[in-house]
């Protein structure tokens, strides 16, 4: 009974205040650790005559960085974009914050989760600044414009992209682009971060900031969905990893768990060494190669 | 952490971008001032020359705001040729700048223009048809209703043909506005070879593009159509900028792609059946238009939506001015003039394009 008032009373107070923002969209709750924020169940998804991704059961909570990885062509990208709600499922669900994906608008869902696409592109000249500030367009008219500033300006350090933040987007070097369209879905400081391949075009160090980064962003509550090739990435960022294979998941929990050699060699169809870090021990994930014969 | 290497918010705006900031309600300015003080030259100048001091003076008569009544001739001159005429070129060149900022932007492609993928030829076709078949059962409206829809058509069809994986590759563009021209032209071929000998005259003049039948009827006829698609279109401005990134990654910011592809097209196509209804195809204004002012403003479209169609209007009223008085008595086609300077424009940005990206892909 008092649950049923409760839920009634939030939701008066939810339409008042939406009608006090200015007929705005409703806004998310606050990403409180351990909760719920996406989730598949029973997920399949075809792509023209192709079944992508079968029978997939995934969940995310706020607080918690997820690593998707497999070999190409498993469905780590498909998966992401049935989350992020780009793809309807053909069977099964994906649900966002408790409600079916496809029952949001795009301007709710846009406050929800920001998605981070594997290659960026942009039409027409806009400076990077402008670029990271489009990460804010979801909260105009919200009361959180206010942080429009502060969030851009903070994802901008965050990406290490204000040394080149007046520089058209186009004159950037490819490792660049990339940061800039990270430091975009940071700016957004949506409850769900969906990222593909965030560290495919950066050089060693900078792979290690934007996991660093991802680490920082599920410690104060949202949750971070990362598709990663670099399985010594994952096993060393990751608070959990979801190993994918033929549209399927084949393994899923902490990588110390997942990450084995059985696993990973028979997923990756190569032989995969899985060791400890000499001084740290640590999970190192190698490929088996053969001795190279002596010069 | 050391104060310098601290971003502030100052950071996260960028130097550059305030520049633009501060320089866009400049250029705004002085494009509306050089727009009336052009309208006051184009409304005094002609064969019957009217002092820029007595039109103003006519004007305030009209509105009731002293000045004073020119004589009849005088008048009559200035109110019912003049008048319709600027204010003819006015809504047609902004229409025309307004609807190429929209389609770059909608396309994802700055080569995007009515005339270069074949929109105004498509708009033209019903107009064409309209007048070859004498068709008059709409009114004055029969014209740009029939412009209205054919050119609706035609960018449904460009837009459905050109774009694969959500976005637009230049060739794809290119090529479909060639065929889309050739089956315009082809079409436009047939009615004219229906037509009697007066409308083909007719229908040949309105075709290389001028406004030198204009007329307050005329005016009213496009009106409508042109001031809808004005005030509709700066409201999807902000859109359109996130629509740059992609069409995904729009939709993750909250843009409802679909629903704002739909509006533009439909506000692109009462633009351009606007422009097209009355003055035939006038090519080139809506690619030059939008080009410069990014390049004076930067790609925003808050600026560069309105400011395309104040500087298109611009344009256009100094194009038909030179038409109309460069060779007088005689008058040069609209259209002819437009294309005479466009196409050297388009030239140079292609090498432009070449010389710094090695072209388009």
């Amino acid at each position: 009974m008092s649950g049923v008032q409760g839920t009634g009373g939030t939701g008066l107070r939810r339409r008042l205040a939406r009608a006090l923002a200015g007929g705005g969209p409703r806004l998310p709750d606050a990403p409180v650790p351990g909760l719920t924020l996406a989730t598949a169940k029973g997920l399949t998804v075809r792509l023209g005559r192709r079944t992508v991704l079968d029978g997939v059961d995934l969940g995310v909570a706020a607080g918690e960085v997820l690593a998707l990885v497999g070999p190409n062509g498993a469905g780590k990208s498909t998966l992401l974009a049935a989350l992020a709600a780009d793809l309807p499922p053909a069977e099964g669900e994906v649900t966002i914050e408790g409600r079916p994906a496809h029952a949001w608008r795009a301007p709710e869902l846009a406050l929800r989760r920001a998605v981070l696409p594997q290659i960026s592109t942009l039409a027409f000249p806009f400076t990077v600044a402008e670029v990271v500030r489009m990460g804010r367009a979801p909260w105009a008219r919200t009361p959180a414009r206010e942080e429009d500033d502060a969030a851009v300006a903070e994802a901008m350090e965050d990406a290490e992209v204000v040394a080149f933040h007046d520089r058209p987007f186009a004159a950037l070097s490819g490792g660049e682009r990339a940061r800039v369209a990270l430091a975009r879905v940071l700016a957004q400081r949506a409850p769900l971060l969906l990222l593909d391949e965030p560290t495919a075009a950066l050089d060693l160090r900078h792979q290690e900031l934007v996991l660093r980064v991802c680490r920082e962003r599920a410690a104060r509550g949202p949750g971070v969905v990362v598709v990663l090739h670099d399985l010594g990435l994952a096993a060393a960022w990751a608070d959990r990893a979801a190993v994918l294979d033929g549209g399927r998941i084949a393994a899923e929990g902490p990588p110390d768990g997942v990450l084995t050699e059985e696993l990973l060699s028979a997923v990756y169809q190569h032989p995969v060494e899985v060791l400890p870090h000499p001084r740290t021990g640590a999970r190192l994930v190698v490929p088996r190669r053969p001795g190279r014969p002596a010069p | 952490m050391s104060t310098a290497t601290r971003p502030t918010r100052e950071a996260g705006r960028g130097a550059a971008e305030r520049a633009m900031a501060r320089r866009t309600p400049l250029l705004a300015a002085g494009l509306a001032a050089a727009l009336a003080v052009l309208a006051l030259v184009s409304a005094a100048t002609g064969a019957y020359p009217i002092p820029p001091g007595d039109v103003l003076g006519s004007v305030l008569h009209r509105v009731g705001l002293g000045g004073a009544e020119l004589d009849r001739v005088g008048e009559s001159v200035l109110w019912d040729v003049r008048f319709p005429r600027v204010v003819l070129a006015l809504l047609v060149g902004a229409s025309l700048g307004c609807a190429g900022a929209l389609m770059q932007g909608v396309f994802g492609n700055p080569l995007a223009e009515p005339g270069v993928i074949g929109i105004s030829s498509g708009a033209a076709v019903g107009a064409v048809a309209a007048i070859a078949f004498g068709w008059t059962f709409l009114g004055t409206w029969t014209v740009t209703v029939f412009a209205f829809a054919t050119g609706l058509v035609t960018v449904v069809v460009v837009y459905a043909l050109s774009r694969a994986g959500g976005r637009t590759e230049v060739v794809t563009l290119i090529l479909t506005g060639i065929a889309v021209n050739a089956f315009a032209g082809a079409l436009i071929g047939l009615f004219v070879f229906l037509a009697d000998n007066a409308q083909i005259t007719q229908i040949t003049f309105w075709q290389l593009g001028s406004l030198s039948q204009a007329t307050w009827p005329k005016v009213l006829a496009v009106l409508p159509c042109a001031i809808a698609g004005l005030l509709i279109a700066p409201a999807y401005a902000r859109r359109l900028d996130l629509l740059a990134l992609g069409e995904r990654p729009a939709r993750h910011l909250g843009v409802d792609v679909e629903r704002l592809r739909l509006a533009l097209i439909l506000v692109v196509a009462l633009l351009t059946a606007a422009a097209v209804a009355v003055a035939g195809v006038i090519t080139f204004v809506g690619l030059v238009v939008p080009h410069l002012l990014r390049m004076a403003a930067g790609p925003g479209h808050r600026f560069l939506v309105p400011g395309s169609a104040l500087a298109g209007a611009l344009v256009l009223l100094t194009a038909d001015l030179v038409a109309r008085t460069a060779v007088q008595p005689a008058e040069l086609p609209l259209g002819v003039l437009t294309a005479l300077v466009g196409s050297p424009f388009f030239f140079w940005l292609l090498m432009r394009t070449r010389r710094r990206q090695g072209g388009w892909a």
